[in-house]
């Protein structure tokens, strides 16, 4: 029940902030605050309840089934495990800050922003704990509409195209995943007589490798746009340099995280053999991104299109641990999940609040900010160092218990990904140099943090280093799921079939 | 004529009866607004008696209908795109001319046609059903005969549907020439063998032609952009549901009672229709600028879809495309329903730029405009995805892939015209549209609710379609 009511609590949230919006510009905010403060509350009790990292019996912590259309046997079924759990307290965390982030920088019609940020925050929170695929693709589509709205509405000057980029880029995509969900549904109730969306009969279906193949397609699809994998990724600098700074810390921190997450939960254990069997070639697209991404991140003129590109490269590690299929990789891609989502996070913060100040995203206009704003111009290097991955800080974990995973399966890919970290290195000093030292450009009066700022900046750096110097929590509450995983693909590695069934 | 077949066709008589009774109401030189009102009230009472006969079904009615629970179903569906239609009717017809009385007496009648054909177990029923429902469309469509549009509008129609007439006539006498029947079953009774002789096919193709172009499918779609921008808006949203929806149930129940989905050439044409409708339509919006030409080409499109649940000829047809016209009618009238509110008497809000920042002007129309666009799109949380869904799992089910890869891709292409609508709607704060009257808040009042209804329904069916879903699965096709 208590999986239902963060839903609740969001959408509740939501609706209560448009309404209020019609009176006051004020009591959005607020409503939204708590919503959000009320779900990462949430979050942590269940965290504290549930204690996952000493649970044994099975990887799920909490389930909440109930029907919902019989008739196609779709049922509402909600359950976490480590995993989710990470990913759902990244959700809250993140949602505060990004309530807080645009108390200034939104004026217009707040109500329905707020309305849009918390229906986002709904359909992330949905997406980590469905498990019926239809419910899934439900959420999966729930925050698209009001994403394109933020972008749309409060973004910047392209935002309209960027919007649209966007929603035909990820719809098109899931609407091609939703058609390999009918595929496995019609496979599994061809062979048992029984028509269900539910997760644990769909994973037990047995189908023919060629079927496989495409049907992973179709899941696969949705989420290297969402991750994004290269080449699939150009949606992504448009979206992230177009939207409000909250925007771009949804954008960052979860959305991207829902297709590393989808892959996790849906495309390893329903397609084992065909995981197996691409997983080369999907390393490769994952290295490939690194370094593009990396590069493509140096050319860089405008910030947040920059911070953009950097993401493309983490989720490149993201996608080659995910196919190296091992435990320490696997390990290394949950915290990735995590300190991405913080350090890049931070960065985007940063860009808006420069924005703020200055009116331009352009770093060429930047310069010698460290003067006027030490604070930021100190905070500014710690993420810049995460983003390089420093050790001491979270990103160093994550990227290199990912190298050494995917050393295990394939050691030359390592080796190609292992440049990334030089290339991330080039950009990381580079956004440093440019913004804050050399000669100061502007003349006006720029202000250092304001206090709620300063907070929110804190929290994020203090969890950065935390994830950096004592890793053990998050490793042991994802533990349960990801061995679990691991055993399952061990089970599955073998067994193979030729026959096709596709019309 | 016993008693029973009296009350079964009850609720045609209503409307039959309904299109005299507004008749002598006009005599009488009653005002628009009681003839109005009196006309609603008349709705209703043809819906209700439609609920009485609820427990006598199926029935047959003589050998030229057959009233089952689709049909039922279906009239159901028609008549209240009737009310719906005559809601939005006066407000706007009032704007535009003095005495729009004898429109509702047209109305009527197409109404009637449409219920007709939703029932017609019989070559002479179908094409009496068709005929009094175009003939009463010809002077709909031009009824604002002061505007050239209208009458170019209403000429094109003209000539296409008769043409149309014309092939749908010459097939059903190919037809009849091979079987010695014009009943659907005493066909089924005749046509036993596993193919389907040539003669038969012929004719079968010709009627798919006359049929084709009343249901505006690609290659017989040239006509529907011109005559939904000319029509009056209320005219267009029947049109674009009512009439379709008549075409397609009698269509539905001829295919379905002699199976011809066992013909392989006719299922090839029919996916070859079926995929050219999806694409062409979803393209040809694209660069439209107009909202009328745009949901034109939209609603072509969807026909094209619907087609998908028609093709594979399984049990769950009837129920596919009964849900898939439930969720696509609401759609459409929440949509022209806008469009009707937001017109005025010297031009419909049919430019697209009139709709600039419409969500900071009127936020609830904006809203509800934009629900629809989210369901013609067929995005989760509105009717047009559940919808979508069942088409899907419809042509899945029996192995249709490629039918399915179009449909979502093209629709992936409509998404981009559906956006653009939204996307005004929030663009800029210039004022171009001046505020509604509030000189008939009555009828505007009583237009909104609808307008709110359908909505919430659009919501409800996206959400949770479960109940609705279990009265479609009951429904039966004799």
């Amino acid at each position: 029940m208590m999986l239902v009511l963060l839903i609740t609590v969001l959408m509740v949230g939501a609706v209560a902030a448009v309404v209020a919006g019609e009176w006051s510009r004020n009591a959005p905010r607020w409503i939204a605050l708590i919503a959000s403060s009320i779900g990462l509350l949430l979050v942590m009790v269940i965290w504290a309840k549930t204690s996952p990292h000493s649970v044994t019996d099975g990887q799920w912590l909490m389930d909440f089934r109930k029907a919902w259309i019989p008739s196609f046997g779709i049922t509402f079924h909600l359950a976490i495990d480590g995993l989710s759990l990470l990913l759902l307290a990244l959700t809250f965390f993140l949602g505060v800050l990004a309530v807080l982030c645009s108390w200034d920088e939104i004026r217009e019609r707040t109500g329905f922003y707020y309305f849009n940020l918390l229906w986002i925050l709904a359909g992330v929170a949905g997406v980590f704990m469905a498990l019926d695929l239809f419910l899934f693709y439900f959420f999966w589509e729930v925050m698209l509409i009001p994403m394109y709205f933020l972008i749309g509405i409060w973004g910047s000057e392209n935002r309209v195209y960027a919007a649209y980029k966007f929603f035909i880029f990820t719809q098109a995509s899931g609407l091609l995943m939703f058609l390999a969900i009918l595929g496995l549904y019609f496979i599994h109730g061809r062979d048992t007589g029984v028509y269900t969306f539910g997760y644990f009969e769909l994973a037990d279906t047995v189908i023919p490798f060629k079927t496989a193949f495409w049907l992973m397609s179709g899941f696969m699809i949705a989420f290297a746009v969402k991750l994004p994998v290269f080449p699939f990724h150009t949606w992504l600098p448009d979206a992230h340099g177009e939207a409000p700074t909250a925007g771009s810390l949804i954008l960052a921190g979860l959305l991207l995280k829902t297709g590393a997450y989808g892959m996790l939960r849906f495309v390893v254990p329903l397609f084992p053999e065909v995981v197996t069997a691409v997983a080369v070639p999907a390393m490769v697209l994952g290295v490939a991104g690194i370094i593009y991404g990396a590069v493509m991140a140096y050319s860089q003129t405008d910030l947040k299109r920059l911070v953009a590109f950097t993401s493309v490269s983490h989720m490149g590690f993201v996608i080659t641990g995910i196919f190296a299929l091992n435990e320490l990789a696997l390990q290394g891609v949950v915290m990735q999940l995590v300190t991405h989502a913080l350090s890049t996070g931070a960065l985007f913060l940063m860009a808006g609040m420069i924005k703020e100040r200055l009116h331009t995203r352009n770093i060429e206009q930047m310069g010698g900010l460290w003067g006027p704003m030490p604070q930021m111009g100190t905070i500014g290097l710690v993420f810049a160092m995460a983003s390089l991955g420093l050790p001491g800080l979270g990103n160093f974990v994550a990227e290199f218990l990912i190298l050494l995973g995917v050393f295990q399966a394939q050691a030359w890919i390592t080796v190609a990904a292992a440049t990334g970290l030089i290339f991330s290195a080039v950009y990381s000093l580079r956004i440093v140099g440019k913004i804050f030292l050399g000669p100061q450009k502007t003349r006006e009066p720029v202000p250092d943090f304001s206090v709620r700022e300063m907070l929110i900046m804190a929290a994020l750096t203090v969890s950065v280093i935390w994830l950096g110097l004592f890793p053990q929590p998050v490793i042991d509450t994802a533990k349960p799921a990801i061995t679990e995983l691991v055993r399952f693909m061990d089970v599955h590695s073998t067994a193979s079939h030729q026959q096709s069934y596709v019309k | 004529m016993s008693n029973s077949d009296f009350s079964a066709l009850m609720p045609l008589m209503v409307l039959a009866g309904a299109s005299v009774l507004v008749m002598l109401l006009i005599v009488a030189r009653l005002s628009h607004r009681i003839i109005q009102l009196v006309s609603l009230l008349l709705f209703v009472i043809a819906f209700i008696s439609l609920l009485n006969i609820r427990g006598m079904l199926p029935y047959q009615v003589g050998s030229l209908f057959m009233i089952d629970s689709f049909g039922a179903f279906m009239i159901g569906l028609i008549i209240i795109s009737g009310l719906v239609v005559n809601v939005f009717s006066y407000i706007y017809f009032q704007e535009k001319e003095e005495g729009p009385k004898e429109y509702y007496v047209l109305l009527f009648l197409c109404t009637l046609g449409a219920c007709v054909l939703a029932v017609s177990e019989h070559f002479v029923s179908v094409f009496l059903g068709l005929e009094i429902l175009t003939i009463g469309l010809y002077a709909l469509i031009a009824y604002l005969r002061t505007r050239s549009h209208g009458i170019e509008a209403g000429v094109k129609y003209l000539v296409l549907a008769a043409f149309s007439s014309a092939f749908l006539l010459f097939g059903m006498a190919l037809v009849y020439l091979q079987t010695g029947t014009m009943s659907f079953a005493g066909m089924a009774h005749v046509i036993t063998t596993a193919s389907v002789p040539p003669m038969l096919l012929t004719g079968l193709g010709l009627m798919l032609v006359g049929l084709g172009f009343k249901l505006a499918v690609v290659p017989f779609h040239m006509w529907t952009a011109d005559v939904y921008q000319g029509a009056p808006v209320p005219v267009t949203a029947f049109i674009a549901t009512a009439s379709k929806g008549g075409v397609v149930a009698a269509m539905l129940r001829f295919f379905v009672t002699i199976d011809g989905f066992r013909s392989e050439q006719l299922q090839m044409v029919l996916i070859v229709i079926a995929m050219a409708s999806m694409v062409t339509g979803n393209l040809l919006a694209l660069r439209q600028i107009n909202i009328k030409r745009l949901l034109a080409y939209s609603s072509i499109a969807h026909l094209g879809y619907l087609l998908v649940a028609f093709i594979p000829g399984s049990e769950v047809v009837p129920q596919a495309v009964s849900f898939y016209l439930l969720t696509y009618f609401a759609t459409t009238f929440a949509a022209f329903g806008v469009v009707t509110i937001l017109s005025r008497a010297e031009e419909d809000a049919e430019e697209l730029v009139h709709y600039k920042a419409l969500f900071w002007k009127h936020p609830a129309l904006a809203g509800i405009l934009s629900v629809a666009m989210f369901s013609l799109a067929g995005i989760p949380l509105t009717a047009g995805f559940t919808g979508k869904f069942y088409v899907l799992t419809t042509g899945i089910g029996q192995g249709f892939w490629l039918l399915a890869v179009v449909l979502v891709l093209s629709s992936v292409v409509g998404l981009y015209y559906y956006l653009r609508v939204v996307t005004t709607m929030f663009a800029g704060t210039r004022d171009l549209l001046p505020e509604p009257p509030p000189r008939y808040p009555v009828f505007l009042g009583i237009s909104m609710v609808v307008l709110s209804i359908l909505t919430f329904a659009l919501i409800w069916l996206g959400i949770y379609p479960d109940g609705v879903i279990g009265v479609v699965q009951g429904l039966q096709l004799k």
